[in-house]
């Protein structure tokens, strides 16, 4: 007895007509909009375009350390906000001037003084330019952050190798909970800015207003998938496969799984590390600083990881920028005539297209559908 | 059959609710030991633990935990014997305490409200809560494993996000206040005085009892209704239905059972526990607040299940005791140490806490930011920690230990 997914719900085909319909439909309407904003006000609908890909590939990252994990241990991991929260707050650690704070301050008087502006890093003392000591900063939050990743691979997921998938996803969910306390105990209840050098600035093409922070995104994000997409087809990416197919056989066939493992929890916490430090920036926050909602950024993200399909790095990128695409628009055009949506609905967005989307291919866009046999 | 009891000679034997004496002694003497705990009784109140757990102050605890023992029962049909691992329980939670508040509350400007009594309220918070439920399963019928998890973590979300509506306004009150929630008077219908009243200190029978411990009473009552009707719907056709489909759906399917029926009945019912739940935790706390119902609470239930033993009723209702009880523990542990005066107390006291500029790990002053947490702080610590331990050493929760323990002893001298 042999069936695929689809088959095996061919009892339920009747639903599967009208979720179709409702989707080409949407597209359909969210493309004769978008051709009518773009007519109406052309500056205002490229700002928001840039805007939305530079959410679109914050999320895409996110996304990536996500599938990167699950393509190798085949499981999710909750802990990835988490993990993105630590890199950015060991990055905040690197570049916050100290001396400000003097002995015996309250937090609420300290909090009056944190340099929003002016980096003051303990690699100064290389002298040059400050973005070179922010760039070899970065370099080692992420250093750190793979270390975290190694360590809980390490003690947590390592001795769960052959157990159910759902005890490992639940495990990482209580990872998340205790991360989580410590980080908001060490952001305190002030910011924690990580001195991004290009703040809030932006340039200007034409009426539109692009930031920095969005370029700087995209071309990380491109950067990242080039060399998630040549890592899959060296010795070891292949290895990474192999395994994710099938652990019993690849250790047979002499691959390492517990080697394979800790680099996919390296490279994931490091994506998620990446993605914390973007998550600070617009589009997603304004203040540039590590505060208790940084690690929220995992939890947005995981409808892109759905919606792509859990496996698929192309799905990562896709469903990034699709989500992102969705949750500015919607936010951008949507506002004046949805007061009764209530503040942040923009934010549900993602949840909503990822509904709709399971609706049509449960296994998300570009996803492996499970074969099964009995 | 006192000798053998493990020999079943009918069907009906193998199904009881109490297949041996033993069980069935020791779970009335355990039901009476509940309802006499909160009573100052001669016999009762000398039990080790059964003397603090009477106490006034651990009523709410208490209390507490009968609401989530009726959510997680809920919980542990759908993830523990349909197999459907579900982080949404806290939405149908919240979808309760909404239906519930929208019928019981009062109206006003800001809120909408029908002031109707607890015996409809409560009942509607259940079976509005399982509408939606089924209205989900469409979608949640299709997923499985880890694509399930997911979505209906995004119905969290999504609950959440209802309190910041205009409608979720007028429901939920605003999002950060909350509103006020009907107690749980037990009245005809909207009368003055109420027909029981649970709500304030009075006198029950011949015992005086405190407003806390009325709501206990209350609490229980209900929660050992819920755990009979759980307990019985597994030992049914849709029960055995149900594990058969977590065991292997497509081997279900092929044996006749309709796997789309069942997923909406679990679905549908779960719903209903949780609705039900629900509405009598913001009673409990009368105040209902959206952001309660988020993903902490949803990953308590999992966590209930994990540290009792999923797919087990008894399992649950431990899971429920540890999880809600475990964290009083720890307060109440270190509240002791603090006032804890000589001897090895006072040294260990001096080790663990501290207020802030000496060396301890728990900080006991009152606004603590910043390293050494305060004791709420390392009981969520304490809450992750406990989740991966038990997943990574005992994957079947404190019921999988009792089994081997028992399974020790039954039998000794032998090993095997």
């Amino acid at each position: 007895m042999v069936g695929t997914a689809g088959a095996r719900l061919s009892a339920v085909d009747l639903r599967k007509g009208a979720p179709m319909g409702f989707l080409i439909g949407a597209l359909g309407a969210s493309l004769i909009f978008g051709m009518v904003q773009l007519a109406n006000d052309p500056a205002l609908f490229f700002q928001t375009l840039m805007k939305s890909l530079g959410l679109g590939s914050v999320y895409a990252l996110i996304a990536l350390g996500f599938v990167l994990i699950f393509k190798a241990t085949q499981t999710v991991n909750f802990a990835q906000g988490a993990l993105a929260a630590t890199g950015a707050l060991f990055l905040a650690f690197l570049v916050q001037k100290r001396s400000v704070f003097t002995e015996g301050e309250s937090v609420v008087e300290r909090a009056g003084h944190i340099p929003f502006t002016n980096i003051s890093n303990p690699l100064d003392n290389l002298g040059g330019p400050q973005w070179v000591h922010w760039s070899l900063s970065v370099v080692v939050a992420l250093a750190f952050a793979a270390v975290v990743g190694l360590v809980v691979e390490r003690l947590a997921i390592r001795p769960m190798i052959g157990e159910p998938l759902f005890s490992v996803a639940v495990i990482t969910l209580g990872l998340e909970i205790m991360f989580r306390v410590f980080n908001n105990d060490a952001v305190e209840i002030e910011l924690r800015p990580i001195g991004v050098p290009w703040k809030l600035d932006g340039f200007r093409v034409g009426d539109a207003f692009i930031n920095w922070s969005f370029v700087a995104a995209m071309i990380t994000a491109a950067a990242a998938f080039v060399a998630v997409y040549f890592f899959y087809r060296s010795r070891l990416g292949i290895a990474m496969r192999a395994v994710a197919f099938d652990q019993e056989a690849a250790m047979a066939q002499g691959i390492n799984v517990g080697r394979v493992f800790a680099i996919a929890w390296a490279a994931g916490a490091v994506l998620a590390a990446i993605g914390g430090i973007f998550a600070t920036q617009p589009p997603v926050e304004q203040q540039i600083s590590v505060d208790q909602s940084t690690a929220n950024i995992a939890f947005r993200a995981l409808p892109a990881v759905i919606l792509g399909g859990l496996d698929s790095v192309t799905g990562a990128l896709l469903g990034g920028l699709i989500v992102g695409v969705a949750e500015i628009y919607a936010g951008q055009y949507a506002a004046a005539n949805t007061s009764w949506l209530g503040a942040g609905y923009p934010l549900i967005v993602p949840y909503v297209v990822m509904i709709i989307g399971l609706l049509v291919r449960p296994y998300g866009l570009f996803g492996t559908p499970e074969i099964e046999r009995v | 059959m006192l000798g053998r009891p493990r020999l079943y000679t009918a069907y009906r034997q193998e199904a009881q609710l109490l297949p041996t004496w033993t069980q069935k002694v020791i779970c009335t003497l355990f039901v009476a030991v509940l309802f006499l705990l909160p009573f100052e009784l001669p016999v009762i109140s000398h039990i080790p633990l059964v003397r603090f757990l009477g106490d006034n102050d651990w009523m709410r605890p208490m209390a507490l935990m009968m609401v989530l023992a009726i959510a997680a029962l809920g919980l542990n049909l759908l993830a523990g014997v349909a197999g459907q691992v579900s982080l949404g329980h806290a939405f149908f939670m919240g979808v309760g305490a909404c239906a519930a508040v929208y019928l019981g509350g009062s109206s006003g400007e800001e809120t909408w409200g029908h002031s109707l009594p607890i015996w409809i309220w409560l009942p509607a918070a259940g079976i509005v809560a399982a509408l939606v439920g089924v209205a989900v399963s469409p979608v949640a019928v299709r997923l499985r494993g880890l694509y399930l998890a997911i979505v209906t973590l995004g119905l969290v979300f999504l609950g959440i996000h209802f309190g910041n509506t205009s409608w979720g306004r007028k429901i939920a009150g605003p999002p950060a206040l909350g509103r006020e929630f009907p107690g749980l008077d037990v009245r005809l219908w909207k009368e003055e005085t109420p027909l029981i009243n649970v709500e304030d200190d009075g006198h029950w029978l011949w015992f005086d009892v405190t407003d806390l411990q009325k709501r206990y009473l209350f609490l229980l009552v209900l929660t050992i209704a819920f755990t009979l009707v759980a307990k019985n719907l597994t030992r049914t056709r849709t029960g055995r239905a149900l594990q058969a489909i977590r065991d292997r759906d497509i081997a279900a399917e092929v044996m006749g059972v309709p796997e789309f029926r069942y997923k909406v009945i679990a679905f549908a019912v779960s719903s209903f526990f949780a609705g039900v739940a629900g509405a009598l935790f913001s009673a409990l706390s009368q105040r209902i607040l959206a952001t309660d119902f988020g993903l902490f609470l949803s990953v308590e239930f999992i966590a209930i299940l994990l540290i009792g033993g999923a797919g087990t009723t008894s399992g649950t209702l431990i899971g429920t005791f540890f999880v809600v009880m475990v964290p009083q523990f720890v307060e109440e542990f270190t509240k002791w140490l603090d006032r804890a005066e000589g001897g090895l107390t006072e040294q260990l006291a001096r080790f663990l806490l501290t207020e802030g500029d000496d060396f301890g790990i728990i900080n006991t002053a009152i606004q603590t930011p910043g390293w050494t947490l305060s004791v709420f702080d390392w009981n969520i610590v304490l809450f992750g920690a406990l989740i991966v331990v038990f997943l990574i050493v005992e994957p079947l929760g404190i019921f999988g230990i009792w089994v081997r323990v028992r399974n020790y002893w039954k039998r000794w001298p032998f090993s095997y």
